[in-house]
């Protein structure tokens, strides 16, 4: 039901407006309703946690009962009640569902708690908020706030609702926010005040707002929001995601907001994002759901065999024995009566079957498995400070399952800082050779420069950070970051800005086209016109990057560059005392070089500190001319994606400086030094559909509108005018031919590719388009579409300029990590927004694709052809043989297949052929997708496959992927942290899927797994002592053990020992996990978790409980031993049968698995003595009073324990020997090897994976360098070569046999 | 469940504070901390079962084995044990009368005697047992129909027994001692033995003190108000309804062996584990001279038989039994140890093909030479 709000239903009701739009809300001010409104708003922030400590129990127990185990437990309890099938006393059997609700309470508590400290920080924050009795905005506090509500903020106050913007002390109506708590992006967004709603300069006086205010009802799309204003003469104006402040955004350099609140507490969109932790069920949960039916169908049986084993055991009676009590009347219920009841009284003594407290030990254990994946030294990175993150508690196991990795390309694979490497203007190619060189160079760090840039930003930082305590107060809570704290060399000295490491704002100019920019200069007299200086000027301002000061933080510069230097000397000192330091190290290597390549040297030092400064600007290219004192350098680029920034900086290295961007204008300092102030009449930002963006301006000089627009090559060169029609634009038609070469010559290298257009528009056309643009803002429905629309409408006849050439460097070990994903069996895919040829080319670098590989290009346009390509290309791939895994085996097929080809293979009707040549493939590459695209292949992959895959990437993009993969994992990158906030783990870089599916997915499936069985195995073997126990009591449902050891058993006895298993053992070492991926192998499909091992485990459970069962059974059988007495060497038997199994499970016994171990037996015992020795007459029906004493002191009770426990364990261990011996699994093999000398083992491991090289990469011949390495060791040692085989050989590596056999 | 385990760290409303700066930056490194636990690099024992290396544990388990078996086996061997079955199924059998008309209301009980033979003479101390078959003591209802309380002399339960006793549990108003159905179907047959020489019946000296454990008798089970006049202890409490005499009378020959510490009470009450059992009824005591305690020859086994078990078809018998460290008879004890010995044995031997034939080539395999 649509909430709809009271205020709005008493609007409607005094307007007399019926309910028109079910999903809009309709809000007006609250302030002519203050006197009626009693508070009926959501007005608190966390109402999850609006139960009190007096509520906490009722509540929480509610919750805890919507789990079906709880409630079948609950019923076990409540039937135990009954009297008539109790089987124990009531009270016993209430004792394990009180412990496990109330751990399970604890947990929750103390969950709740920590959340209830922080919403009461949150809800008491104050604000300010209009309140109509004082006519201004009173200090109130966040949880006051309610939807209506007019907010007023300061500069650096945090928004507590999402509010739309109404007002602002800055004069365009604009105000910046960061959303870093939100989304983690560090750079200021700009929000704009909704247009037309009075003049932004006056006052505001939330009275006088008598507007309707029409929204969306409350979602959790961040970057979407649909609203109009309908002002009181019936004028709707169109408000979109620009003019909300969402709720935990910071206001930024805007000293005053007014803002009307339209969504309050939970309905924020941060809070309807903030859902929590995801619950995903892992596979493994859903096979062990599967068994605990299993178990169910086991209970049920076993009840119908005693009820029916009563029934026949009453009925063969002759005549009332004198053992037979007939209730409280006297009278005996008939047989059939008695059986019924009976069926129910053994599913009370049976209930342990079901193992319940198994649900709470994998708790347990995963919480402590997350435990261990943060902890991780290895998956921690310097860079970005963070560990893995675990965000889904519950899916750890999964992670050792993955069969398919679909990868992003940008930002996962490569670093997603944009480098900008060449360019072509014109149809000139500028190869920026010195460029490359610096790269080249800067790649390798070294210590020198870091001690260097340690010890410099010290003495000049100081005063900076005292001068900005002084100016403005909001520093004072920043800590000083002092430089020795950061480690890095590159990008951590402004890590507060986004994309802005030396690497990436340095660019060194090529010469050829530094002169050209030069000669235009000073030769041409129309050089406004110039398309290299609109190439430059179209790097500079097509986009939409925010500039700001580094020293001033956050400081917007809102005022030309004159103005903003206002701030002082001293500002300037600080700044470039912050920056010299990674600077200097830039220079350090690259100086020498870009000496020579300099054209004039030219000092504008402020003081003794820029002098370094300008030396480097000075390398940067500037060009001769007067310079406006090298301020430039305070000027951070704030933008949102790493390619905008990385033009504008090699605009700046060519003089165009971006100096500032509002709204309205953006201003430009050419190379002369001159200011260049254009008007912004409109920006066509960029959107996934049309890959494109474009900024409409009015030339100051020429008065001309002028839309320059950048996109991909492909998007771009299809809008450009006819160059055959005209016979003017002969010259367009070779810009355009030779800028395709040079694009496509770019992307071969696996350069990112950006095209620059530029077009004049007429004055009509402006306006008529704008009448249509405005109509597509204020549109309620389908609003992108329309402004997609009318930004397509403007977007053709554009003139080339010229394209870039941005280099995205590899992140580290990516191709180390791809092929260890491989070897372990994983198929890996990259789905990238590229064109194919760079796609291609980073496929290689990264050695995705190999050089013998058989790559096959799909590419079609339409259907027909797209049907029978696939058709002959399955045929041709099905002749190869498949390997053991599903793949072929040789040769190795590779596909590249593009987005338009993709969306028709991924029709229903082509879909199964496409999946299956998919999965001949070893690699798939599929270029120019769609987010949805993605999310659509490993839809199919999943759903087809039925395998588990795993999405990775970094960026908003990615999101869809990533939710739709069984594990998705975010890259906390560049890119904001959308990709994180949707992934179930979030890792810093590539390289850690490694160790987090190598080592940790491992772990953490076979400890689960393994766990599980043997607390299957455990819950049988144990009950079915008391089963066959019924075969000899009349199917009474007596049980000889007393009902509290057997409740302890499950509960106290025996759990700890498995959950530290669950928790610690390892099988192999990371080491050798890391030097073996193959060892992945054991966990994919259905891994070790199979139907065979629970039913094996099943069985072995019952042939130790009959041996448990039957050996003490006729050890005592025809003596005069009491039902309890009977019962406790079968209690003891079990422990040490239950103990000992999990012993030979255990892989890797520590201090602690002993200490556990131990302990478990030693408990047992000393409560029991202690439990036999004080009770006399407690518990009344097993009398328990000195009968573990006596047995004590009994030999034979010694010699049953022994006997027992050796021959219940005997097949198990036997089996486990064989086994072992005759034919030991990958991970034995794995372990043996561990045994070995670490330099033996290493040495070992090395050739094996250079033979490993050899097979993978070799196929036809080439192959890696390792791979020859191994060819010859294999030939000059037979026992070498042979080694591998022996251990590693069968099945699971089916590339290795095949290279050694041959 | 663990809602808020990491989102918290997301939650937009950590940082919610103003002017507590929102940058990435943390001054805290978040490196994990290098130890060896939370790296999961606990030094470890890490075995590996293999046929070379649990090849010693199969034969030292056989070895230990196959030993103590045997001697378990000898040991079971040398006791001597002789059952008389005196149900009185066949009508040749002495007790056959007796067992036909049977009601548990008749006042006179009626008696038997069955002859039998020693061919060997019992040399240590004989255990005479009682032994019934097909008796479910250990039914579930059976065994909760008692109230521990009331037999350890506790004055409320005594006169309020617990439900648990139902039906058991008032009699014509009167609160039953001691309650239950345990207690009510008390095993009642008086067994005596004679020496038959000469056909002149010796009869042999029978005690009936340290039949029952020794903590049941003297801590478990107690008399109400001590032991004095269990009469008046007894007052106002009635008999159960199986039995001919008040439990204050139930050795009218002991009077220290009356009321709740009777030990064939206590006998009786501690329920045997399975359906067919013998609990201990008298012990004869070796004599102080070399003469063997039961000498071989004829006896006589005077039952006064009282006890009914045509109702379940049960079997009652009489059992001399010697006994040894290890308890009374069972050779099962010790074949078992023989057989999982040898079982172990022969695995050790099939493991040692095993090994020869493959943990060689394995090893060889293993080291790169």
């Amino acid at each position: 039901m649509p909430w709809r709000s009271p205020l709005a239903l008493l609007r409607d009701a005094v307007r007399g407006i019926g309910e028109r739009q079910k999903d809009l809300r309709v809000l007006v001010s609250n302030l002519p309703y203050s006197e009626l409104d009693a508070g009926g708003r959501p007005n608190r922030f966390f109402p999850g946690n609006a139960y009190t400590p007096l509520l906490f129990l009722p509540v929480n127990l509610y919750e805890q009962f919507h789990r079906w185990a709880n409630v079948y437990f609950v019923g076990l309890a409540v039937l135990n009640f009954v009297p008539v099938v109790n089987a124990f006393q009531p009270e016993v059997a209430l004792i394990p569902i009180c412990v496990i609700l109330a751990l399970t309470a604890l947990k929750d508590g103390w969950e709740d708690f920590q959340r209830y400290k922080s919403d009461r920080k949150v809800n008491g924050t104050p604000c300010l908020v209009y309140r109509r009795p004082d006519k201004r905005f009173v200090a109130s506090r966040w949880m006051d706030v309610k939807v209506g509500d007019f907010v007023s903020m300061g500069s650096n106050e945090i928004v507590p609702a999402d509010l739309l913007l109404l007002h602002t002390s800055d004069p365009h109506g604009v105000c910046l926010i960061e959303t870093s708590n939100l989304d983690g992006e560090t750079n200021l967004k700009q929000r704009r005040v909704v247009s037309n709603l009075g003049s932004p300069t006056s006052e505001f006086d939330p009275e006088n707002f008598h507007c309707l205010v029409v929204c969306e009802r409350p979602n959790n799309n961040l970057n979407h929001f649909k609203c109009y204003v309908e002002k009181p003469d019936k004028e709707k104006v169109g408000v979109g995601i620009e003019s909300l402040l969402l709720r935990g955004c910071k206001v930024r350099n805007t000293e005053h907001v007014v803002g009307f609140v339209v969504y309050a507490g939970r309905e924020t969109k941060s809070m309807l994002n903030n859902s929590g932790p995801r619950y995903k069920r892992s596979r493994l949960e859903r096979a062990l759901n599967r068994d605990v039916l299993f178990c169910v169908v086991l209970l049920f049986a076993m009840c119908l065999v005693g009820a029916v084993g009563h029934f026949i055991w009453l009925s063969s009676l002759p005549s009332i024995p004198p053992y037979l009590v007939p209730d409280s009347q006297g009278y005996l219920e008939s047989p059939s009566l008695s059986a019924f009841y009976m069926f129910f009284t053994m599913i009370i003594l049976l209930q342990v079957l079901i193992p319940i407290s198994l649900y709470v030990s994998i708790e347990l254990v995963k919480i402590a498995q997350v435990f261990f994946i943060t902890n991780d030294v290895d998956l921690y990175d310097e860079d970005c400070d963070g560990r893995v993150q675990c965000r889904a508690l519950n899916i750890t196991e999964d992670l050792g399952q993955v069969e398919y990795v679909f990868s992003d390309k940008t930002g996962t694979l490569t670093e997603n800082k944009m480098v900008f490497r060449r360019c072509t203007v014109m149809g000139t190619e500028y190869a920026h050779k010195e460029n490359a060189i610096r790269l080249a160079v800067i790649d390798e760090p070294d210590s020198d420069e870091e001690v260097l840039f340690h010890q410099r930003p010290r003495q000049g930082r100081q005063p900076g950070w005292t001068l900005d305590l002084e100016e403005s107060g909001s520093e004072a809570a920043q800590p000083p970051r002092a430089g020795g704290h950061r480690s890095k060399v590159a990008g951590c000295a402004e890590g507060d800005v986004a994309f802005s490491s030396p690497l990436e704002k340095e660019v060194v100019p090529d010469k050829a086209l530094l002169q050209q920019i030069v000669k235009i200069d000073y030769s041409s007299g129309k050089r406004m016109v110039d398309p290299y200086l609109d190439f430059f000027l179209a790097l500079a301002i097509c986009n939409t990057v925010v500039v700001s000061t580094a020293t001033a933080q956050r400081q917007r510069v809102s005022q030309l560059p004159g103005a903003s230097l206002s701030s002082g000397p001293l500002d300037t000192l600080s700044s470039l005392a912050k920056k010299v330091g990674s600077l200097r190290q830039t220079l350090a290597s690259w100086q020498p070089m870009s000496r020579r390549g300099s054209l004039a040297s030219e000092g504008s030092a402020a003081d003794d500190e820029s002098d370094k400064t300008s030396d480097r600007d000075r390398g940067a290219g500037a060009p001769k001319g007067p310079r406006p004192a090298g301020r430039s350098d305070e000027l951070l680029f704030e933008a949102e994606s790493p390619d905008e920034a990385a033009l504008v900086y090699a605009a700046k290295a060519y003089g165009f400086t971006l100096l500032a961007r509002t709204p309205a204008s953006v201003t430009v300092r050419l190379p002369r030094g001159e200011t260049l102030v254009l008007e912004v009449l409109d920006t066509l930002s960029f959107d996934a559909n049309r890959k494109r963006m474009s900024v409409l301006v009015r030339h100051p000089v020429t008065r001309q509108l002028v839309l320059y627009t950048k996109g991909a090559d492909y998007t771009i060169m299809e809008l450009l005018g006819t160059p055959y029609a005209e016979q003017l634009k002969g010259n367009q038609k070779s810009v355009a031919a030779n800028c395709q070469t040079h694009v496509d010559q770019y992307a071969k290298e696996g350069l990112r590719t950006l095209c620059f257009t530029k077009k004049l528009v007429s004055e009509k056309e402006y306006s008529d388009w704008s009448t249509l643009r405005r109509e597509a803002m204020a549109a309620m429905d389908n609003r992108e579409e329309f402004i997609r629309d009318s930004a397509v409408h403007l977007e053709r006849d554009l003139t080339l300029l010229g394209a870039t050439g941005i280099e995205d460097r590899l992140q580290e070990s990516v191709p180390d990590t791809i092929v260890a994903l491989r070897e372990a069996g994983i198929q890996v895919w990259v789905l990238t927004g590229d064109k194919p040829e760079t796609a291609v080319n980073i496929a290689y670098a990264c050695r995705l694709l190999d050089e013998g590989d058989m790559v096959i290009n799909m590419s079609s346009k339409d259907k027909l052809t797209c049907t029978s390509m696939l058709d002959c290309t399955l045929e041709a791939v099905r002749r190869y043989p498949r390997g053991p895994n599903g793949m072929v085996t040789d040769p190795t097929i590779a596909l590249v297949i593009d987005g338009r080809t993709l969306g028709m293979v991924l029709e229903s009707d082509l879909q199964a052929h496409f999946v299956e040549l998919a999965q001949r493939c070893r690699s798939v590459l599929c270029c120019r997708v769609t987010p949805l695209q993605k999310s659509a292949v490993v839809k199919v992959i999943r759903d087809r496959l039925k395998v588990m895959t795993l999405a990775i990437g970094d960026g908003a993009n990615d999101v869809n992927m990533i939710q739709a993969a069984d594990v998705g994992i975010g890259i906390s990158g560049q890119e904001g942290m959308q990709a994180v906030m949707a992934s179930d783990f979030a890792i810093c870089r590539f390289k850690h899927l490694r160790k987090l599916l190598l080592v940790h997915g491992h772990w953490c499936y076979t400890r689960l797994a393994n766990m599980i069985v043997y607390f299957f195995y455990k819950n049988v073997a144990y009950v079915n002592l008391l089963f066959w126990y019924q075969f000899f009591c009349g199917f009474s449902g007596t049980a000889m053990i007393d009902y509290w050891l057997l409740i302890f058993f499950n509960l106290f006895y025996t759990s700890i020992p498995p959950i530290m298993f669950g928790i610690m053992d390892r099988d192999v070492s990371a080491e050798t996990l890391l030097g073996l991926p193959e060892l992945y192998r054991t966990g994919q499909g259905t891994g070790e978790y199979k139907a065979s091992f629970f039913w094996v485990s099943i069985l072995d459970a019952f042939y130790q409980s009959l041996v448990c069962f039957f050996i003490p059974y006729w050890t005592y059988q025809g003596s005069d031993i009491d039902v309890f007495t009977f019962g406790t060497p079968l209690n003891t038997v079990s422990l040490f049968t239950i103990l000992l199994h999990l012993s030979i499970e255990i892989k890797a016994w520590t201090v602690v698995h002993l200490v556990v171990i131990l302990g478990s037996v030693m408990v047992f015992f000393l409560t029991i003595l202690a439990y036999n020795a004080f009770c006399v007459t407690c518990n009344p029906p097993s009398n328990p009073y000195w009968i573990l004493q006596n047995q004590m002191a009994d030999p034979t009770f010694h010699l049953v324990c022994l006997l027992t426990t050796v021959a219940a364990l005997l097949p198990r261990y036997t089996f486990h020997v064989l086994r072992n011996t005759i034919d030991p699994s990958p991970l034995v093999r794995a372990r043996k090897l561990e045994r070995l000398d670490a330099d033996v083992r290493q040495q070992w491991i090395e050739e094996w994976r250079s033979m490993r090289g050899g097979g993978a990469g070799g196929g036809g011949g080439g192959g890696g360098g390792g791979g020859g390495g191994g060819d010859a060791v294999g030939g000059g040692e037979s026992g070498r070569s042979a080694s591998p085989v022996h251990i590693l050989d069968p099945s699971p590596f089916p590339p290795s046999r095949s290279d050694t056999h041959v | 469940m663990a809602s808020g385990y990491n989102a918290k760290e997301e939650d937009g409303h950590h940082s919610g504070a103003p002017g507590n700066g929102g940058g990435a930056g943390a001054v805290k490194s978040k490196k994990p901390d290098n130890t060896a636990f939370k790296q999961q690099r606990l030094p470890a024992w890490q075995p590996i079962l293999t046929a070379g290396t649990v090849l010693p544990a199969f034969f030292v388990i056989g070895l230990i084995f196959i030993p103590i078996g045997i001697g378990l086996f000898v040991t079971s061997n040398n006791i001597k044990e002789f059952e008389i079955d005196y149900t009185g199924v066949d009508a040749s059998s002495p007790c056959y009368n007796c067992a036909r008309n049977f009601s548990w209301n008749s006042t006179s009980s009626c008696t038997c005697s069955v002859p039998f033979t020693l061919e060997q003479p019992f040399e240590s101390n004989v255990f005479m047992y009682y032994g019934l078959s097909n008796f479910y003591q250990n039914h579930r209802r059976y065994v909760k129909s008692r109230d521990d309380s009331q037999l350890n002399g506790d004055q409320t339960s005594l006169k309020s027994p617990s439900k648990e006793c139902e039906p058991y549990r008032m009699s014509d108003g009167l609160p039953i001692a001691p309650c239950g159905a345990i207690a009510n179907s008390l095993f009642n047959d008086t067994l005596e033995l004679y020496y038959v020489v000469n056909n002149s019946k010796t009869p042999v000296t029978l005690v009936k003190k340290g039949i029952a454990w020794w903590t049941d008798k003297h801590v478990k089970f107690r008399n109400p108000g001590g032991n004095n006049n269990l009469t008046v202890a007894f007052q106002g409490t009635s008999k159960p309804v199986n039995w001919r005499t008040p439990v204050s009378e139930l050795d009218p020959t002991d009077p220290e062996n009356n009321g709740f510490i009777n030990e064939d009470f206590i006998v009786w009450m501690r329920t045997a584990a399975l359906p067919t059992f013998r609990k201990l009824y008298r012990i004869i005591q070796k004599k102080a001279d070399l003469t063997p305690t039961l000498a071989s020859g004829r006896y006589v086994l005077e039952v006064s038989y009282n006890y009914p078990v045509r109702s379940f078809d049960g079997r009652k018998r009489v059992i001399l039994s010697t006994i040894s460290w290890m308890g009374g008879k069972n050779p099962f004890l010790g074949i078992a140890y023989i057989t999982v010995g040898s079982v172990c044995f022969f695995l050790g031997v099939v493991l040692l093909i095993i090994h020869h034939k493959y943990d060689n080539r394995n090893n060889s395999a293993d080291i790169p030479n």
